[in-house]
């Protein structure tokens, strides 16, 4: 029952807001109504299907190449600590240049492609993955890695056969965060440069009921993202869920 | 016999240590006959597992000097011995025969050779039929077998066991002690045992050693047979 709770606090949160535009009469452009919403859902089925999945194309292609990206940052800077001295802070640092500002300038250097939007969705979505990672490897416990040097095992093995299988339920939390941003960092890379994806659909901010729409199915590729993850999750690493 | 290291001799002469202005042992030697056995007894906090951490290489001792089968060299130390810690450290995603497995993968054997090599010693260890369960799947008793099959495996000429079944209920203690005493007869090794409980101690190891509270310094240091339980709790109460 509990389970479900989501979809009674849906409903009435939908119900509420259906009610305030009827009741208020309040405008579209200032607030579409739900039943607007999924109207024009309807209605431009076609065309924001398809927007959909160039968007879905965007954000999985950006988000593998962040995942293999943050993974092998992480990799790389905890196996050469003094890279990570000298490059981890700068990573930190790189947090705060905001994307939509150099969106504009990957658009102008690799096109109006795919590539630039997939390299914006990796570039958002990488940081997450990599700092879990080094706090996963860094949460082996000092106990386990002194018993292995015992055990015969090199610096290597013990990374390859501790420190990283120890991380993955980190790296996991890392790529589940990643994939919430995915959704917005691929619109942020479509109004850099026009795309046929989502963003199309919202370059009228006065056709509110359309902007509703193209937002909600958005919010379901985000949640489809997030949800693959987690399903990789418990086929990947089931030991982590079981304690 | 699981390998052909049967034992090493350790030297510890004069041994200090410390971490920061701590100063956690103080002038300890212990000689350790190859083959032999010794528990070392004592309370909380006065050093008893940072001993085994000195005798492995894991660590330098501040003063003093530390030798396995003669060699002082901390990487040769750590090469001689295998360290059991308290709670057995099992890698969840592994079976347990891949835990058991793992130091001959580590030391370069293929995965179903290493695999092959455990096997065997599963029915020995009472472990059979459990071969492919996740560790979280066994007790704590057989948990505990699993990481010593694991030490053992190792193949290394000294086994330094850390109060390896303290965190076990008392019945499930007592039977593993009398296990790991039977084992130790089949499979003999250098072993430094180091435990709260005197009974285990005496039942176990040849010889006894008893460290005063920190800075760890040497009470005593007796053979089993001429010691009661008595005399381990008298020095330790001096």
């Amino acid at each position: 029952m509990k389970r479900f709770a989501w979809v009674g606090v849906l409903a009435g949160l939908l119900l509420a807001w259906e009610a305030w535009v009827d009741l208020r009469s309040v405008p579209d452009y200032l607030l579409p109504s739900p039943s607007g919403i999924a109207s024009a859902l309807w209605d431009e089925r076609s065309t924001l299907l398809s927007q959909a999945a160039v968007t879905a194309r965007e954000m999985l292609l950006g988000f593998a190449l962040a995942v293999i990206l943050g993974l092998g940052a992480a990799i790389l800077l905890q196996r050469l600590p003094w890279l990570r001295s000298a490059v981890y802070p700068l990573l930190v640092a790189s947090q705060s240049i905001p994307v939509v500002a150099i969106a504009p300038l990957l658009v102008i250097y690799l096109g109006f492609g795919l590539s630039p939007k997939a390299l914006i969705v990796a570039l958002v979505c990488f940081f997450p993955i990599t700092a879990n990672a080094l706090d996963g490897f860094a949460s082996a416990p000092a106990e386990l890695r002194s018993t292995m040097r015992t055990l015969n095992a090199t610096p290597r093995a013990i990374f390859w056969r501790v420190e990283l299988p120890w991380a993955s339920p980190r790296v996991f939390t890392g790529a589940r965060i990643a994939a919430s941003y995915a959704a917005v960092a691929a619109l942020f890379a479509e109004y850099a440069g026009g795309s046929g994806g989502l963003a199309d659909s919202m370059h009228d901010q006065l056709d509110t009921q359309l902007v509703g729409a193209a937002i909600l199915l958005l919010a379901l590729l985000a949640l489809a993202l997030f949800g693959l993850v987690t399903l990789l999750e418990r086929v990947m690493i089931p030991w982590a869920r079981e304690g | 016999m699981i390998a052909t290291m049967a034992g090493a001799p350790i030297s510890i002469e004069h041994v200090g240590h410390g971490y920061g202005p701590l100063s956690v042992l103080h002038d300890v030697s212990l000689e350790i006959a190859a083959g032999s056995r010794l528990a070392v007894v004592g309370p909380s906090g006065c050093g008893k597992s940072t001993l085994l951490h000195l005798i492995s290489g894991l660590e330098q001792p501040r003063a003093g000097a530390i030798s396995v089968a003669g060699d002082g060299l901390p990487e040769r130390r750590l090469a001689g011995c295998a360290l059991m810690p308290q709670d057995d450290l099992l890698l969840p995603w592994r079976s347990a025969l891949d835990n058991a497995a793992l130091p001959l993968m580590n030391a370069g054997v293929g995965r179903g050779q290493a695999r092959e090599a455990a096997l065997p010693l599963f029915r020995r260890f009472g472990l059979e039929g459990f071969e492919q369960e996740q560790p979280r799947r066994l007790s704590g008793g057989m948990r505990q077998r699993v990481a010593f099959l694991r030490t053992l495996l190792a193949g290394k000429g000294v086994l330094l066991l850390d109060e390896p079944f303290a965190s076990l209920d008392a019945l499930t203690r007592e039977e593993l002690g009398g296990w790991l005493a039977e084992t130790l007869d089949q499979e003999p090794r250098t072993v430094v045992l180091v435990t709260h409980d005197v009974d285990e101690a005496l039942r176990t190891c040849e010889r006894v050693a008893v460290l005063s509270p920190r800075p760890g310094r040497l009470l005593l240091d007796a053979p089993s047979s001429n010691l009661s339980h008595d005399d381990v709790m008298e020095a330790l109460r001096s």
